[in-house]
């Protein structure tokens, strides 16, 4: 269960996925009023508990990620559990495995330190006056270092691109001679 | 003790002396409780007590409490009273008594749930009047093959003891166990067999009911059968067996995933607070301005979040909270958030220069953020 999102589709290619981020203090359960949302033990807040949901959209409008779905029909909310069948049993979750740009990536700190030398993992973000912190991290640059995401700081910013063309058409290209 | 213990503590002990009452009222000052089921009574009592403590914590808690109110309140708002209660016929028969929402989520799954939750619901409707008195069978004077039911003490239908309506009275739990061991031999086969249940289900949440279920049917099943085939062979030993069974299941009523039995009507009252919203104020999203949910409901989060200690306040008045935006402009903000963090940083290194030139900019048409239309699965998320 991931969001595949456009960002502004009339201005901009751009798109992102976005996960469940696995909250260390989860919006979504504690606004839940049927205890329908648990966090296990290793950290993985699971989607909802199908006995329990009422299908009332409180998380789905209360998770500061815009995360859980409603499947209205089946009166349930469902989220991504990080593959909770596969990674309890060692294995990858399914859009990690099978992302082929690695724009998604699930494994061990040492592991993801020595494919992105130059990034570091975050994972505290900022709403308003709210600090949250999960379990899922995002890639930041190492310099200048960054301690954490202010995500409400985006509020208006466009999906323009940043800055990849740069001088490419002022300056001659020389093919690095 | 908590207030909120000591409140739930005092539903939980009145709501079992109001049933304590039930039973002596119900059997004419116990003439017609039989002494030997005793232990059955006191397990009700105790699992009652549970039961409505457990709500009680459960109804305390800020977004149940807020919910519970709302509830009553929409459903009751002048405006909406009648189509609520026209909805309430059909919500109660599509979804509680013919669990159409499980059925889409999977048939045998649905089968499943439905043919335990009717055993169960007949069963309990049978044996509980009949241990406690509620109900006893007398024969009727002068007629000594009829036999005649007496609700409360107070005389109901007659019927001859070897007939086809008595034979159905007679077998009504057998027939309520054979249904249920069905519902659970499919609820087992599914949890053997399917990779989704098998990677979260736990003994005590998801196999420990079944088999309790599956132990009362049989134990009570073999009853019959060791007093219609085997001359009451080990009668009374199945005796206890089944008291033992049934006991443990009261006892385990409140705990366990039973308790979604007295949980689950609350989705009645949140599905008439999404009525309601939907022909209400909307609120709009202070991004992208689309509406997204109802504005009642944006304001009971807020009130809900600040309850539980959250506070996504804004410190621009314009947007005021977080709650204000919707769930797709919290997840493009997201992404551009940790995309600003990479502006004009290439390979680790920050791009020195001495002027920075202009951004490209859109030539495109509408400067607003667009999404374009919603998407099937938003439009569906998006409702109140």
């Amino acid at each position: 269960m991931i969001h595949l999102e456009y960002l502004d589709r009339p201005h901009s290619v751009q798109t992102a996925p976005v996960v469940c981020m696995h909250c260390d203090s989860p919006t979504c359960a504690e606004v839940c009023p049927a205890d329908a949302i648990k966090r296990t033990a290793d950290g993985v807040v699971q989607a909802a508990r199908k006995p329990r949901c009422i299908a009332c959209n409180n998380c789905v409008l209360a998770c500061p990620f815009g995360v859980p779905k409603m499947a209205t029909d089946l009166e349930l909310m469902m989220k991504c559990d990080m593959c909770y069948d596969r990674t309890s049993v060692g294995k990858k979750p399914m859009c990690a495995t099978v992302c082929p740009s690695q724009a998604l990536f699930y494994g061990t700190e040492d592991e993801i330190e020595r494919l992105r030398p130059n990034s570091v993992p975050v994972n505290r973000f900022q709403f308003g006056d709210q600090t949250i912190t999960t379990q899922v991290r995002v890639m930041a640059p190492k310099t200048p270092a960054v301690e954490y995401v202010d995500v409400t700081s985006s509020l208006n910013a466009q999906a323009i691109g940043q800055d990849i063309f740069f001088n490419i058409l002022e300056e001659p290209f020389t093919g690095g001679k | 003790m908590s207030k909120e213990s000591l409140k739930a503590m005092l539903w939980g002990l009145a709501t079992a002396a109001v049933t304590a009452l039930l039973v002596v009222a119900g059997s004419r000052n116990l003439a017609y409780f039989d002494a030997e089921l005793i232990a059955y009574t006191f397990a009700v009592l105790f699992a009652v007590f549970a039961i409505a403590y457990r709500y009680s914590m459960w109804l305390q808690r800020p977004p149940t409490a807020l919910y519970w109110k709302r509830g009553w309140q929409v459903f009751f708002r002048r405006r909406f009273f009648l189509p609520n209660t026209g909805r309430w016929f059909l919500r109660v028969a599509g979804d509680f008594a013919l669990n159409r929402f499980i059925f889409r989520r999977g048939r045998l799954r649905g089968l499943a749930h439905w043919l335990i939750m009717w055993g169960c619901i007949v069963a309990v409707l049978i044996t509980v009047p009949l241990s406690f008195g509620w109900i006893h069978f007398e024969s009727v004077p002068g007629h000594l093959r009829d036999y005649r039911a007496y609700l409360f003490g107070f005389p109901t239908l007659a019927f001859p003891l070897h007939s086809g309506l008595g034979f159905l009275i007679y077998h009504a739990l057998d027939f309520a166990a054979v249904v249920v061991i069905a519902g659970v031999m499919l609820a087992m086969r599914r949890r053997m067999r399917d990779h989704d249940a098998a990677s979260l289900q736990m003994f005590g949440e998801d196999f420990l009911p079944l088999v309790i279920l599956f132990a009362i049917s049989v134990t009570g099943l073999m009853l019959t059968g060791s007093y219609t085939w085997m001359k009451g062979y080990a009668y009374d030993f199945i005796t206890i067996l089944h008291a033992i069974t049934v006991i443990f299941g009261l006892l385990w009523l409140p705990f366990g995933k039973f308790f979604h039995i007295f949980q689950r009507p609350a989705q009645l009252g949140v599905s008439f607070y999404k009525d309601v919203g939907k022909h209400e104020e909307k609120a709009h999203c202070r991004r992208c301005d689309h509406a997204f949910t109802s504005r009642m409901k944006v304001e009971d989060l807020i009130k809900v979040e600040r309850e539980l200690g959250y506070n996504y306040t804004m410190a621009d008045p314009a947007s005021d909270h977080y709650q204000w935006f919707c769930p797709r402009c919290r997840r493009a903000m997201l992404i551009l958030a940790q995309s600003a963090l990479w502006g004009g940083i290439r390979g680790g290194q920050p791009i020195v220069t001495a002027a920075l030139p202009t951004l490209p900019q859109s030539a495109l048409g509408i400067p607003h953020i667009d999404f374009g239309p919603l998407g099937k699965e938003d439009e569906e998320n998006f409702h109140p």
